[in-house]
């Protein structure tokens, strides 16, 4: 890194405090990622890389080409933009097409669509059973 | 003096980053079903994309940025495409 060498040196403690915090951060969510129980857990975990893991790093980077260049350098803030508007609409599509899978197998450990008003799953949902125990005797009905 | 700490910092974070995408990488192999492996795709997209950034930052070249801004793009299709065939079965219907 010898074009860092006539660097401040508060600005390259902020510099490494920054870069440090975001990849802490990435790792910790990539931990939970690995170690969470269920998909609907581990879907939550790896937002902290992409929320403050990589607005930490791009400022870091934002920060450390200015001080080089000595004029203001923020195109890495597109990259920070474009993963902040992107990532809820991936987890979102993510999910739903999760839940929808598990619906579709009668997973018991999802909620069930709404029932319709008045029908039968959902009078007897009201009386503390499982759906999908409860959809079993109704398949040798009338 | 400042070369020092960045150096420090930088290679810390380098391998704290190579850590996660291990992690991202072991639970898309783990599974157990698909949209944990597609999850883990996308992790490592950004832990990759994180990595290619504090390259950049280590070599002090540009270059690594627009690498970075492409993973990020390229990552979002990837996902966004998985995610609808994981609902629908098609990609485009």
């Amino acid at each position: 890194m010898s074009h860092a060498a006539d660097l401040p040196p508060g600005v390259a403690v902020v510099v490494a405090f920054f870069v440090v915090l975001g990849a802490g951060l990435t790792l910790v969510g990539s931990f939970g990622f690995y170690r969470l129980r269920s998909f609907y857990d581990r879907i939550h975990a790896p937002t902290l890389g992409t929320s403050w893991g990589t607005a930490a790093i791009v400022m870091a980077s934002m920060i450390l080409f200015s001080a080089l260049q000595s004029r203001l350098v923020v195109h890495e803030i597109l990259i920070g933009i474009f993963v902040t508007v992107t990532t809820p609409v991936t987890l979102m599509l993510l999910g739903r097409a999760a839940l929808y899978r598990d619906r579709a197998e009668r997973n018991p450990d999802v909620p069930a669509m709404d029932p319709p008003k008045g029908s039968l799953v959902a009078s007897r949902e009201d009386d503390g059973e499982p759906a999908a125990a409860v959809a079993q005797p109704d398949v040798s009905g009338p | 003096m400042s070369q020092s700490i960045l150096v420090v910092a930088v290679t810390a974070a380098q391998v704290m980053l190579a850590l996660a995408m291990a992690l991202a990488l072991a639970r898309m192999i783990r599974g157990p079903r698909a949209q944990d492996r597609v999850l883990g795709l996308d992790t490592l997209y950004v832990n990759s994309m994180l990595m290619l950034l504090v390259f950049g930052m280590r070599t002090g070249s540009a270059l690594y940025f627009e690498a970075a801004l492409i993973i990020a793009m390229l990552g979002f299709v990837a996902t966004v495409a998985l995610a609808k065939f994981l609902m629908r079965g098609e990609v485009i219907e």
